[in-house]
This record gives structure tokens, sequence and C-alpha cells, in this order.
């Protein structure tokens, strides 16, 4: 019997020929994350722990993004603790407002990720680079700090979905539409404690940033990792990031899976979840014309320069509708710095839109962009749940980069081809 | 010998992180600032209603979102002995078994405990008492590997173990 991706990756890790789900394994951990949220909890662990000094300072990174640039003292403290630890310890990949951007569209863009890694994040969306075939996970912050003592972490083995895509989008249909069809499917507990493995011809089509979508919002239905194979798509980005040499793996033909979902993308119409989960995930001709007070451009699921491209290209030469409320945070320095070369910087600014720096803001209610009581807000980020943008009586509304740009425009939530 | 007692709060699907511990109050790790303002957005009475050694019970995919390790201090802070549920959302389990709030996961208990109830809970043997309705049910118990943690008195501790054998 074959394995899967997830499982020859976890193998490789840990030492054993083979291993097989339900297993625990002790997995050595290639690269290891925290963020100015969950790194101050984690660090105080590591005290606790009494390990003196980081396994490996190499393969630490820790990225300043959630409540930056720091929207109040304890945010600043919060970060400065991060960034005290990182000169004691000397941690290189300390990212820094200013110099690096939102965590899981940051790390693949530095190549700090490549095919057949293991990684964890004390972040549950760090499944996303899973999008690079390689395994990632989020854990919690005393997860990381024990790897960060050990440059080890506990895992079980899990369980593989593979979820197969036959034919081509439609117009306009991207990754975000690909995966909230697919937790509309399967459910927010769809593949809970499993690993989701995308494939067929609309995956194999897909580019770098949409399968980074896609495996980011694994974790909406319960996902441990969204995986791909690494394929040339993969390869052509690897090298445009990193020169780095790595060792990929792929599925067996005989691998054993929990279960297959086959998708036809011929069902698929550019998606809208409506809150308060990501499965009620529906067309955007069933949204009635929903009025909305704010949309939000960005994030670790949209936030890069083909979703400010797309988003863009509805935007250009029009004028957000005066009800709405437009905020455009690209995901990470670069993707900022390449907005402004490209002109989409104009586009959105003329458009009537706020253009931020890179931030987790108002993905998570935290600040820039935090909704009153009764508003709606449309957003590219990956969670619509209760209060999750601001007070709990606000809602999110969940959608790809082209649908959140027509509905700025439109005033209600709508598609770009409202717009002709 | 059970080594928990204490009232039932009862909470349906899919009781994410994001409500448990909202993000606005994410600025600070200290659990009794955190336990302030436990489940606020999803019962704002909790807080005050809690008393030690409360059982939170909930249906399915119980802290689901994000992987905010805040949520299961803010309940163990809270004064919350045990959360048992239909099933867990696999960080927010293990980030219960780290730092040492008993997680159980029971079908048979999710269903039939009303609020308010009277439980008791032997966590060795996963044993739950509902002494209000006079039944019993049994927990899944750990698997080995965990059951190493639990013992340890959680991660931290079981990690300082593993270095001082190297
Ligand atoms: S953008 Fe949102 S989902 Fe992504 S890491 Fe930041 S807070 Fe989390």
């Amino acid at each position: 019997m074959g394995h899967t991706i997830t499982e020859k990756i976890l193998a490789a890790h840990s030492g054993e020929a083979e291993v097989h789900p339900g297993q625990f394994v002790m997995a050595r951990v290639d690269l290891m994350l925290g963020n100015d949220v969950t790194a101050p909890l984690a660090i105080e662990e590591f005290r606790n722990i009494g390990a003196g000094r980081l396994a490996d300072a190499a393969r630490v990174v820790l990225v300043a993004d959630h409540a930056t640039p720091n929207k109040d003292i304890e945010a600043a403290e919060q970060c400065r603790m991060m960034r005290d630890f990182s000169r004691e310890q000397g941690v290189e990949h300390f990212f820094d407002v200013g110099r690096g951007g939102i965590e899981h569209a940051l790390l693949p863009e530095e190549g700090l990720v490549a095919p057949g890694e293991c990684i964890i994040g004390a972040d549950s969306h760090t499944c996303t680079y899973g999008a690079l075939g390689a395994f990632a996970t989020g854990v919690g912050s005393t997860d990381l700090a024990a790897t960060m003592a050990t440059g080890e972490c506990w895992l079980r083995v899990p369980e593989s979905i593979r979820v197969a895509y036959r034919g081509g989008p439609k117009p306009w249909v991207g990754g975000k539409d690909l995966i909230l069809y697919t937790i509309g499917k399967i459910g927010v507990a769809g593949a809970r404690y499993q690993a989701l493995e995308f494939c067929g011809e609309a995956i194999e089509a897909l580019g770098m940033s949409g399968r980074l979508t896609m495996c980011n919002m694994a974790i909406e239905a319960g996902a441990k990792n969204g995986i791909i194979a690494p394929d040339a798509t993969t390869e052509e980005y690897i090298r445009s990031v990193t020169g780095r040499s790595y060792t990929p793996q792929l599925s067996d033909p005989d691998a054993a899976y929990a279960h297959t979902v086959e998708i036809d993308c011929a069902d698929i119409e550019l998606q809208v979840a409506a809150p308060p989960l990501p499965e009620n995930a529906r067309p955007v001709q069933q949204m009635n014309d929903t009025a909305i007070d704010q949309v939000v451009i960005g994030s670790c699921t949209n936030g890069r320069i083909e979703d400010l491209r797309e988003a863009a290209q509805v935007l250009k030469g029009r004028r957000v509708h005066p009800d709405v409320r437009l905020i455009v945070v690209p995901a990470t320095r670069r993707v900022h710095l390449q907005a402004i070369k490209e002109g989409l910087a104009e586009v959105f600014v003329e458009a009537g839109g706020a253009l931020s720096t890179p931030t987790c803001g108002p993905c998570l209610g935290m600040h820039m962009g935090v909704l009153a009581k009764g508003e709606r807000a449309v957003a590219t980020t990956n969670r619509n749940f209760v209060g999750r943008m601001g007070h709990p009586e606000s809602e999110v509304y969940l959608a790809g980069p082209a649908v959140a740009a027509a509905s700025a425009l439109l005033g209600h939530i709508g598609s770009p081809e409202e717009l002709r | 010998m059970s080594d928990i007692r204490g009232r039932t709060h009862l909470y349906g699907d899919n009781v994410n992180t994001d409500v448990i511990i909202p993000a606005r109050y994410l600025t600070t790790s200290d659990a009794a600032e955190l336990a302030r303002h436990c489940m606020e957005d999803i019962d704002p009475e909790f807080v005050s209603k809690v008393e030690p050694g409360d059982v939170v019970v909930a249906g399915e995919n119980f802290g689901c979102g994000s992987s905010r390790e805040h949520a299961p201090i803010a309940i163990r802070a809270a004064g919350v002995s045990a959360v048992i549920a239909k099933t867990f959302a696999r960080i927010f389990f293990r980030n219960a078994i780290n730092t040492g709030l008993p997680a159980l996961a029971c079908a048979e208990a999710a269903a039939s405990i009303k609020g308010d109830d009277e439980v008791a809970v032997d966590l060795a043997s996963g044993r739950i008492e509902n002494l209000t309705q006079g039944r019993t049910y049994q927990a899944e118990p750990f698997p080995p590997f965990l059951q190493e943690i639990v013992a340890a008195g959680g991660l931290v501790a079981y990690t300082r173990k593993r270095l001082a054998r190297r």
C-alpha cells in the first residue's frame, strides 16, 4: 500500500520508514513560526521550560503583523518582547513593521518554505504553505515553545481526503471561490483532523497565488493541513524566490484516502459565504443585493499582488459607492511596493479607497477598520465568525477580490458582471 | 474517585475561539485578564455565572478557528475544570492537552447533559457522572502518547523532562 504526500513528509521528518494515519510522531521541524499575539506567550513558556537557547535560531520565524503598526501600548509591549527575544537568541528571521507583512503571505515570498518541508506555526492559517507541497499546520503557543527548545513537535498523522476538481473555472472564478464552494460542500468540520489534498485539472492550471488561497482556508473545514502536489508551477515559483535545494514528496498512485470529493468546476459560480460560518457559501447571485458598509481587500487569504490586480481591474476608473468604505491592505511590503509600481495604488486611492500598510488589523477585528454594531462588510479574508471584525452584532461576508471590489462599487453584495 | 465536580454550562456546535476570547483582548496573555472576557461574544453572562469547578459542555467542533492558546487559558482561569464536547477542533484540543485543561470527547454526554446539571468527572478513566440525571457516560480515552503529556503535567513539564534526558 502506498502513502500520501502528507504521510511521506511526516515519515521523512520522524526517522520512520513509513507512518500511518492515527500514529503519533515526534517530527523534526524545518521551520517554526510565531506572531505578535502567539509568540509572547510562547516566549514565556520557552522560559518556563528552561532550555536557555533555541535549538536552532535559523529555523525560527517571528512576524509582527497582527496588531501592527502597534495599535496601543499593550501591542507595543508584545512586539518589543519579540524584538528583544530575537536579539537575545539571534533570530534573523524576525520581521518588524515595514520589513515584512502578514506572515502567511510573507514566508513563501521570502523563500522560507519549500516542497517536502515540515512547518509548524502558532497560527491556525499556517496550513497555507501546503500550496508549495510542504506539510504545514497550526499549533498553539506552548507547542511553539517546546519546538523552539527541542526542534521537534508532536503530531498525529492525519488521514487524507482527496478533493479532485474537474474542468476549468468560469470567468472571474478563482481559488477563493473553489475553496469556499468546497467548504460549503463538506462543512466547517468536514475535514476535522484530516489532510485535504487538492488535485485535478483546475488545480494543475491554478497559479501559486490561488493555491495559497485554497490551502489557507483548509483550516476552515477543520483540516490539519491542506496540500497540493508540487509541479512545474511550484518549481517555477520556488526558483523565483530562493535558490536553495529541497526534497519534494508526491502521493503514491495507490495511496489510501479516507474518501474522495469530486467537484465539477462547471458547477462553481462566484461564491460568497454568509455569516457566521465559512460553510455558508452560496453563489453571489443569491445574495439578493445585501447592502454593505465596508469592504476589506487583503489578508493572508487574498492580499497578494494577483488579488490586488484583480480588484484594481474591477475598480479602475470607477468610484466606491458613497455608503461604503473600501480598505485595501497589501499583504506584504513587496506586494505594497509592486502595487505602487504597477499603478494599482493609484487606482485604489482614486476610487475612494483607503490603502493601508501591511497588517492583519481588520481581518481579526483588531484595528484599522473595526466594524460598529449592526454594520456589514464584504471581506476577502477567511473567517466570518460572530464579532470577527468588530462588534458581535456586525457581519462579515467572505468573497474573492472580484466580488469584494464589485460590491464596493455597487453598495451591495454583487458580482463584477453587474457593472457592465 | 472524581477529580472534577461542578455545574454545567451548555453551548452548541462550532463554538469558535473568536467568541471564547475575542481578538480585541489579545494584547495580553495574562490569564486573569483573559478570564474576565471569557465567552463574552457568545454568552456575556458567562463570567458572572461561572463558579470554580464548573464544566463547559458543547456540541461538535468545539474551539474551531484561531490557534490562540488564550482560549483554553481563559476558560481555565475563569474557573472551568473541564470541557466536555461531542468533538473538538484539533488545535484547541492540543492546546488543552498542552496547557492542562481537561478536554473530554463524548457524544453521549454532549447529547444528554442539560445546562445546570451537576456532573463529576474521573479523568483517569474518562468516566463522566451526571449527578442530576443519575446517568454515567464514558469519554474516549486519551491515546498513550497523550497520556504521557497529561501525566507529566502538560507540555512544558514534558519537554523539560525530554531535554533532561538528552
Ligand atoms: S490576515 Fe487574518 S487570518 Fe491571516 S494571519 Fe492575519 S489575522 Fe490570521
